[in-house]
């Protein structure tokens, strides 16, 4: 758990974050977003103490960070960053192992951790372990920077911006990586960008920023429902709202219980985001779609009249 | 990388041959210079001599290095940022004041020896090696050092794991420039009494002998090719990740 309480931090005149104050719950996937300049990456930064707020206080797990050695903090969070910062001159297995050899694992374990990283990163061990990142390309350097913060199993993990550089495809992919190795590990992360798609996609938390203050902190169907005031409406994209509301709910949420004819065609899986069932009718010519649930039995049919409904 | 090491090997065979088989040449400057009554250096060894000069190269640089990199270092970290100004004054004024106007000042002070020559092969040696040293540190990529700093490593570490050995082509580059400079500037030791390579060609100079000056420019000629190619493969060692 991360309690932000008051922090406030000034650059000469320039005051980046201004008395912010909320909690990310453990293993909750907070994602910061707002325009340049919000403040959004020194709010982060605060965090693992690259920036020291000028009041305030962060208290992870119950404890104030500002009684805690900066190194020993950083090395128990994981931290990403746009420009990846691999060592460049360090083979992929050194750069993964940074943590654990700074905390002195045994070489055995070390090995092994890496090992298990690089197949959890789609990063074939036989292939890339003594590769040097120069021989990567932008999306693989980016799965190293993400092992590499996860190497030493870390209950926080602090990433900036870490998808912006890289293709939509790529970037796509690793959002859906991301996605599945937070479900897997429980690891908190705190999230920044500001690209409200991507925060709506992986986000169960989101807090807005805007020069410095907050502006809302909320689940993003309650950001999308009830967007406080003019600039998260302006944030989330008044144009596309309604496909955006329909991005954060699901097929099976929507769907009617089964009551007689079961319409033809392939079935949806319960999770299918209500945009992707939208787009699958539209592509189908059909104004109704079987919904499965996990094991593949049906589950319900959803009617286009039911993604209008409030 | 082959060929830098044949090359090297070469260099250090014709550098023994040339150290060693001096007196095998008599006959060859006695033919050359048929008016010089001693066409060959005899009054000590060219090994001694060679030993002698390198011991002098070897000492001053190695102050130079030390003391460059320190100040390198320093200038470049937060706190030493304001002496950053001082340092490269002092550094270009020994590089631009001449050896020999050091050698004139510092012998009346300190007498005759290689005290005063260590001064100013030290001091005419440092700049490349301080320039090189800041410019190698203000070359690692920001984004490294925030990610050092955001896994947990400690200054020193930064220091020691990431900056110097990603800067260290550039700071090598240096060392390799001020020490084959050295390697010719020492020569001017021997006229403040310093056994070098530069005593038979101050001798030759004094007794209108070319031969003796074609002796030992020779070999300080070869020497330096040899350092120079000997951090050559040194710069390669250590960014060998590069080519990869």
């Amino acid at each position: 758990m991360i309690a932000f309480e008051g922090v406030t931090k000034r650059f000469g005149p320039w005051v980046a974050v201004d008395d912010v104050s909320f909690t990310v719950e453990d293993g909750a996937f907070c994602v910061l977003i707002g325009p340049s300049g919000s403040g959004k990456s020194t709010l982060l930064k605060t965090v693992n103490r690259l920036v020291v707020p000028d009041a305030g206080s962060i208290r992870v797990d119950g404890e104030d960070i500002a009684a805690l050695a900066p190194e020993e903090l950083r090395r128990r969070m994981g931290y990403v960053i746009q420009s990846v910062g691999l060592f460049p001159h360090w083979t992929v297995e050194r750069n993964i192992a940074t943590v654990p050899a700074l905390l002195g694992w045994p070489k055995a374990r070390v090995r092994d951790r890496v090992t298990e990283l690089m197949e959890l990163l789609h990063l074939d061990p036989e292939r890339f372990r003594n590769a040097f990142p120069h021989q990567l390309s932008g999306g693989q350097q980016q799965r190293v920077g993400v092992a590499r913060a996860l190497a030493a199993e870390p209950r926080i993990l602090l990433m900036d911006e870490p998808f912006s550089a890289l293709d939509p495809i790529t970037r796509g992919t690793l959002q859906a990586e991301l996605a599945t190795i937070h479900r897997q590990t429980g690891t908190t992360i705190v999230f920044v960008t500001h690209d409200m798609d991507e925060a709506l996609k992986l986000a169960d938390r989101i807090a807005v920023l805007d020069h410095g203050r907050l502006v809302q902190y909320a689940a993003p169907r309650d950001i999308l429902a009830n967007p406080a005031g003019d600039f998260v409406r302006d944030l989330v994209g008044r144009e596309e709202w309604g496909l955006k509301r329909l991005a954060v709910e699901t097929a099976g949420e929507r769907a009617r219980p089964l009551n007689g004819s079961v319409p033809d065609g392939e079935p949806l899986p319960g999770d299918t985001p209500l945009r992707r069932a939208l787009s699958e009718m539209v592509s189908r010519g059909t104004d109704r779609l079987a919904v499965v649930d996990g094991q593949g039995r049906p589950a319900g049919v959803l009617h286009l009249s039911d993604l209008v409904r409030p | 990388m082959r060929g830098g090491g044949l090359r090297l090997t070469v260099a250090v065979l014709a550098l023994a041959a040339l150290v060693l088989g001096m007196p095998l040449l008599k006959p060859l400057f006695a033919a050359l210079y048929p008016a010089l009554e001693r066409p060959l250096y005899e009054g000590d060894s060219f090994l001694a001599l060679t030993a002698d000069h390198l011991a002098l190269v070897g000492a001053s640089s190695l102050t130079a290095v030390v003391a460059g990199i320190v100040a390198g270092i320093l200038v470049t970290r937060p706190a030493g940022a304001e002496f950053r100004g001082v340092v490269e004054a002092v550094a270009t004024m020994g590089q631009t004041f001449p050896p020999v106007a050091v050698l004139a000042l510092a012998v009346p002070a300190m007498g005759f020896g290689p005290v005063p020559a260590l001064i100013a092969l030290t001091l005419y040696a440092l700049l490349p090696i301080v320039e090189n040293t800041v410019a190698g540190l203000e070359g690692v990529p920001d984004a490294v050092l925030e990610s050092a700093r955001g896994l947990g490593m400690r200054p020193f570490e930064i220091l020691w794991r990431v900056e110097l050995p990603l800067a260290a082509p550039v700071i090598l580059a240096g060392v390799r420039t001020a020490v084959v400079i050295n390697v010719g500037t020492a020569a001017i030791a021997s006229t403040v009494g310093v056994k070098t390579l530069g005593l038979p060609i101050i001798i030759g100079l004094n007794g209108a002998n070319q031969a003796y000056v074609i002796q030992g420019a020779a070999v300080v000629a070869a020497l330096a090719l040899v350092l120079d190619l000997g951090f050559e493969r040194l710069t390669a060692m250590v960014s060998r990740w590069r080519r990869a």
